[in-house]
């Protein structure tokens, strides 16, 4: 017999509150930031200059 | 299910690494893909790359937050860690041991045949201080004299980096050789070390320095998908420690933040329906477990 479902309620509640990090970061503009970055080669990043 | 764990690593290799119009091109991605995040550790300078790495871009936004602020702008990392935290709540390392390109490299790597040797557990808590330390504070905190700060992981750390950007970026725009230095070597040294340690272990990377497997392993016990651990099915074997690629004791820490939930104990080891998947508290094997116990017992 299946038992029965109860539901954990932790990862909604993670959930809930990075999609309102995410949400406040694209309120912010953030993601054109992070475009710009991601379109340029980072030497820095890679050990280079 | 190992084929098939190949197989999903394989295809999102080539899902984040999806721009191979690099040769002519000469130069990296620079279409609007680039706003979504990589779930695992996959360098956005790589000349393929179609997302962006999670760390790289946190540590851009933070050494250059002072700058920011002064500006007007609030960026604050907030995009970044809210996309990283929901695929951490979300699955948690299932993304280590499903989608990370560099794990499957390492993965690759320990099947060249050699000793095997385990990775010290003391060195798995190395990973969390190059999170804390070289992702977050020394981003922040340690500045030049214009307020701004240096991607530590990736500069002086990232062997993922090096391997997919900052070898083939040099091989891809000679001019860049001459701005090698230092830096540059001990990060080849760093790959060096890393390839010759994934031959004799496996995943030491993952397990010892991965700043983004460290986030991750923070979910594992509270993700929306996890492995759940029925103790009434399990007689002790020890059969999960045998497969396990990350050296954890499943029935004693099935919560592990080492857990890469690559399944091989749930598939290749326990026979007792010991260890299950579940979502959010539903358990996926519910059914099927009294009947393969029933069966184990009286064959």
């Amino acid at each position: 017999m299946r038992k029965k479902f109860s539901p954990r309620k932790g990862p909604f509640a993670l959930l809930a509150l990075f999609l309102l990090l995410f949400l406040a970061g694209i309120a912010l503009g953030e993601p054109t930031r992070v475009l710009e970055q991601a379109w340029s080669i980072c030497l820095s990043c890679i050990g280079i200059g | 299910m190992e084929a098939v764990r190949k197989m999903v690593q394989t295809l999102w290799v080539f899902l984040v690494n999806g721009f191979w119009g690099f040769p002519l091109t000469r130069n990296i991605y620079q279409g609007p893909l680039k706003v979504i995040c990589s779930p695992g550790l996959n360098c956005y300078s790589c000349p393929a790359s179609t997302t962006y790495c999670p760390l790289g871009s946190l540590q851009q936004l933070l050494l250059g937050i002072r700058f920011s602020l002064e500006t007007g702008n609030y960026y604050l990392g907030t995009f970044v860690v809210g996309s990283m935290g929901l695929l951490g709540a979300a699955f948690g390392r299932f993304i280590c041991g499903w989608v990370c390109p560099f794990g499957l490299v390492q993965e690759l790597l320990h099947k060249i045949p050699s000793v095997k040797l385990p990775v010290p557990k003391i060195l798995t808590w190395l990973k969390y201080g190059f999170l804390a330390l070289f992702v977050v504070i020394f981003p922040l905190v340690l500045v030049d004299e214009f307020g701004l700060g240096a991607p530590w992981f990736c500069k002086y750390v990232c062997p993922a980096g090096t391997l997919e950007a900052g070898i083939p970026m040099v091989l891809l725009q000679p001019d860049l050789k001459q701005t090698i230095g230092w830096i540059y070597w001990n990060k080849i040294g760093i790959l060096a070390l890393f390839v010759i340690w994934s031959i004799v272990s496996s995943r030491p990377f993952c397990r010892t320095t991965c700043p983004l497997g460290a986030f991750y392993g923070l979910f594992n016990r509270h993700r929306l998908i996890r492995l759940q651990f029925n103790a009434e099915n399990c007689t002790q074997c020890k059969a999960c420690h045998r497969v396990c690629p990350m050296g954890i004791h499943f029935n004693e820490t099935p919560h592990s933040p080492e857990c890469i939930s690559c399944l091989r104990c749930m598939t290749q080891a326990c026979n007792f329906g010991a260890i299950s998947v579940e979502v959010a508290g539903y358990s996926l094997l519910d059914d099927a477990l009294p009947a393969k116990k029933k069966t184990v017992e009286n064959p």
